[in-house]
């Protein structure tokens, strides 16, 4: 019982709008009848779209050695550690606010502020699963495009955190780290 | 053809994987399925109102609101929507192509797509937590403000 009411829970918003286009059914048949044309339109092409992306995913969770990475990207690491921040960031998985506990993990292993923001950047948006579906879903030019605007800005934003974070603040940044427990 | 590659790459990944290590291949598999698991209901959802949207907002009144020449409201408004909301891109890029192909402008899904991803305003309080306030509104704005520069030059560049 509890299951199916997580269930529920989960798919709330999509039955909710389900049971909307039920009544738009009743009262206007005609324009119900096209919102699920054009819904199912959609879902068979994102269908047809996504297995591989999914498997992508999956393959880069597990085959990515993230640990062995991590050692490369302290302090002195210079642009071979921007790179593996790069790296790292975009061969990751979930949202954003996922990121952020790992980021506090390099934090607590010396990784530099730099660098901890270049892979904050790579994860929120060059991960390569997302990628490749936005090429699938806008197309190569708008996708590569954007691409190569957003590597250049998450640059510029590393660099510019970099420079004006002060003393202070870097120290409340890696202190917070170091008092997370947890993983290590 | 791009798809076709996708198709092929995976399944070569998958062979090659499985070569090597049975158990981790099963690993894959799964963490495949639970990703996709995860974010169905939003998926399913979303392909839901997006039927709603483009069968009741014609294409004049998209491009009105969200068009080229919607200009700088037209991409407050994305970028209001991108930094608040919490949508997963697998969710946000068939959005984005259909109000693309409806009539949105380049600058003006851009800008939604690269808020939603690098600004979060739901999630600033967390961030906070784990970096601290100033260091956490600072990427935050900087983020934003980035946003609109590269936004501006896909519209730009796109047109």
């Amino acid at each position: 019982m509890s299951k199916c009411k997580k269930i529920v829970k989960r798919y709330l918003f999509f039955l909710l709008l389900l049971l909307l286009n039920a009544l738009l059914l009743i009262v206007e048949p005609k324009l119900g009848r096209e919102v699920i044309s054009l819904s199912l339109d959609n879902l068979l092409e994102m269908l047809s779209i996504i297995p591989p992306i999914f498997l992508l995913l999956g393959l880069m969770d597990v085959w990515v050695p993230k640990e062995t990475i991590m050692k490369f990207m302290g302090k002195d690491a210079g642009i071979k550690g921007g790179l593996l921040a790069f790296v790292l960031g975009s061969f990751s998985s979930g949202p954003l606010y996922a990121s952020f506990p790992v980021a506090m993990v390099f934090l607590k292993k010396g990784v530099s502020l730099a660098n901890i923001f270049i892979f904050l950047g790579a994860w929120s948006t060059t991960k390569v699963p997302m990628m490749l579906f936005e090429i699938t879903q806008l197309g190569s030019r708008f996708a590569l495009i954007r691409f190569g605007l957003n590597v250049t800005a998450i640059i510029v934003l590393a660099v510019v955190m970099e420079k004006t974070t002060t003393k202070k603040d870097a120290e409340t940044m890696y202190e917070l780290a170091s008092r997370q427990s947890g993983e290590d | 053809m791009f798809t076709k590659i996708l198709y092929g790459t995976a399944i070569l990944g998958l062979l090659i994987s499985f070569v090597k290590d049975k158990a981790k291949t099963k690993l894959v598999l799964k963490k495949a399925w639970r990703s996709f698991e995860n974010i169905l209901p939003s998926i399913l959802a979303i392909l839901l109102l997006i039927g709603f949207v483009l069968t009741f907002l014609d294409a004049q009144t998209i491009s009105k609101l969200l068009g080229a020449d919607s200009g700088a409201s037209g991409m407050a408004a994305a970028a209001a929507v991108g930094c608040v909301t919490l949508i997963p891109g697998f969710v946000a890029f068939p959005l984005a192509a259909s109000l693309l192909a409806a009539g949105a402008g380049y600058a003006q899904i851009a800008i939604f797509i690269s808020t939603l991803m690098m600004v979060g305003v739901a999630t600033l309080p967390l961030e906070m937590r784990c970096f601290g306030k100033r260091i956490a509104l600072k990427r935050n704005i900087l983020s934003l403000i980035l946003a609109v520069v590269t936004s501006c030059v896909v519209g730009v560049i796109m047109s």
